[in-house]
């Protein structure tokens, strides 16, 4: 799903993040990114997501380079990612719309489908407000809502295009611990329903443990090469009461604190 | 603003008027009743066709200037390239009062509509493009890569972000505009024309002595100010609704 073959990406005029940095993901992997903030793991996502290019070397999802977003992959970001002007199912039914905005162009050229779905309908929008349990909340605007119900509007909005990649840049943090914990189980339970293939980036260490069930450990940039931490269990849904789930936090735990070996 | 307060505000206005012409009690302010006898009798002789042209007048300008203003907002505040040529250009006109070109205007356009139409698109369209282009480029980045990465090109980006973020902002800076363009058009049609609110003040009624028409004719363009401010205000409501929730 995601090739990372000796990509080099600095920002203008500074050091570089990662430096020949190689990594692969397999399709219908969960995966969690973790590592001390300034370390890139927003960056890796922008990357993926086709927001930035690297400066060298190639990456490609799904077999394609990605010099631009592709529909097919979901991007939920922390905060800040929904229309302030529209309400939450006009946030939702926005990918509907942009896919009729562009239907002239569904179809056209072959590689990764650039826009949405030309053929969404309002059922399927209702579908996902009720799966995602917001449907009471259609008719309100993101600043009358808690964050967990905005980040809920969020992956509603990225799975109606129905995406074979789901990226999540520490979708969660500013969420209090109950909810964080709810919308983690909802994570894990939609990627069973979908298959999607999950890449979470976090700096909470126990959020790395549920969701991925294989972890990217990122030390100080430049990051060169890919410290993997095994985590198969993750995905149960009371994972976090066995003792396995708090080995491996201790596991992570030391990784990060020492050098990546 | 809720219906009664502005009635309440509109009679009060009024008993301050009568109150204030009783104590003057001179022909150069005559009261209110005075005044909305010759408004009635004014009207159908003339003051309601100047009233239709300088409402005209300005709802051409006010039309025109938001269709030139906000697209070229919206481009110089998503391509910061194109900001940085023409921001030093639009930093030294904006403050310029452009109503010292009006003699100017007037040898080039002549004594006719276009000369005030584009007075005042002038003050305006600088007004709006400043608000829009400004509005556009505070823009979250989140929100425009959330937008993105659900696949939308730059026309979807315009369409679906950048124009509905834009335009209650527009709406406001032409609500705040209103009345700087309504004296702008007072004082245009003051001279060297032969019809407008101003041309009807100034000329036909203070000219010739004629006092309750002459306030006539500032209730008129009181009125006309009042209207657009209404109709924008309306319009903002309609189109921006998130800007008015309450909690």
């Amino acid at each position: 799903m995601i090739d990372a073959d000796r990509v080099t990406f600095a920002y203008a005029e500074q050091a570089p993040v990662f430096q020949e940095f190689s990594w692969h993901v397999s399709a219908g992997e969960a995966w969690a990114v973790i590592g001390p903030s300034g370390c890139g793991k927003s960056t890796l996502l922008y990357l993926i997501a086709g927001l930035r290019q690297p400066n060298a070397g190639r990456l490609a999802v799904d077999g394609w380079p990605v010099p631009r977003p592709r529909a097919s992959t979901g991007l939920i970001l922390q905060d800040y990612g929904l229309l302030p002007w529209a309400t939450v199912r006009e946030n939702v039914a926005l990918v509907m719309r942009m896919g009729r905005f562009y239907r002239d162009k569904s179809g056209a050229g072959e590689g990764p489908r650039p826009y949405p779905r030309a053929e969404i309908t309002e059922a399927q929008v209702d579908a996902w407000l009720d799966r995602l349990g917001i449907a009471d909340l259609r008719d309100k605007y993101p600043a009358q809502i808690s964050g967990g119900q905005r980040q809920r509007t969020a992956i509603a909005r990225s799975l109606l295009q129905q995406p074979n990649l789901l990226l999540m840049d520490e979708p969660f943090s500013s969420l209090d611990a109950l909810t964080r914990e709810d919308l983690q189980r909802l994570t894990v339970e939609l990627r069973q329903e979908t298959g999607v293939t999950t890449v979470v980036v976090t700096h909470n260490i126990e959020e790395a443990v549920y969701l991925g069930q294989r972890i990217l450990v990122l030390g100080r940039a430049p990051t060169a090469r890919a410290h993997v931490i095994e985590n198969p269990a993750a995905g149960a849904p009371d994972y976090r009461g066995r003792p396995v789930f708090w080995e491996r936090c201790m596991e992570l735990r030391s990784a990060l604190a020492g050098e990546p070996v | 603003m809720r219906r009664r307060d502005l009635a309440l505000g509109i009679i009060s206005l009024i008993v301050a008027w009568q109150v204030l012409a009783w104590i003057v009690h001179a022909p150069v302010l005559p009261g209110a009743w005075d005044v909305l006898q010759a408004l009635v009798r004014e009207t159908p002789r003339g003051l309601g066709r100047h009233f239709v042209i300088s409402g005209w007048r300005v709802l051409a300008s006010i039309v025109i200037s938001m269709l030139v203003a906000v697209p070229v907002g919206l481009i110089l505040g998503q391509s910061p390239r194109l900001n940085r040529i023409f921001s030093p250009v639009i930093y030294i006109v904006y403050p310029i009062p452009k109503i010292v070109f009006l003699p100017i205007i007037l040898l080039f356009l002549g004594i006719g509509n276009t000369s005030k139409i584009f007075i005042i698109f002038l003050i305006l369209f600088f007004q709006i493009l400043v608000v829009v282009r400004d509005q556009a480029s505070i823009l979250r980045p989140e929100l425009i890569y959330s937008v993105r990465s659900l696949g939308a090109g730059r026309r979807a980006l315009f369409r679906f972000v950048y124009l509905p973020a834009t335009i209650p902002a527009a709406l406001t800076a032409l609500r705040v505009g209103i009345g700087t363009a309504i004296a702008v058009l007072f004082f245009a049609e003051s001279f060297a024309t032969t019809s407008g609110l101003g041309y009807y003040i100034i000329v036909e009624s203070w000219g010739r002595l004629a006092y309750p028409e002459m306030y006539a004719g500032v209730v008129a363009m009181s009125v006309l100010g009042l209207l657009l401010y209404f109709a924008a205000d309306a319009l903002e409501r309609r189109l921006a609704p998130w800007m008015f929730l309450r909690e």
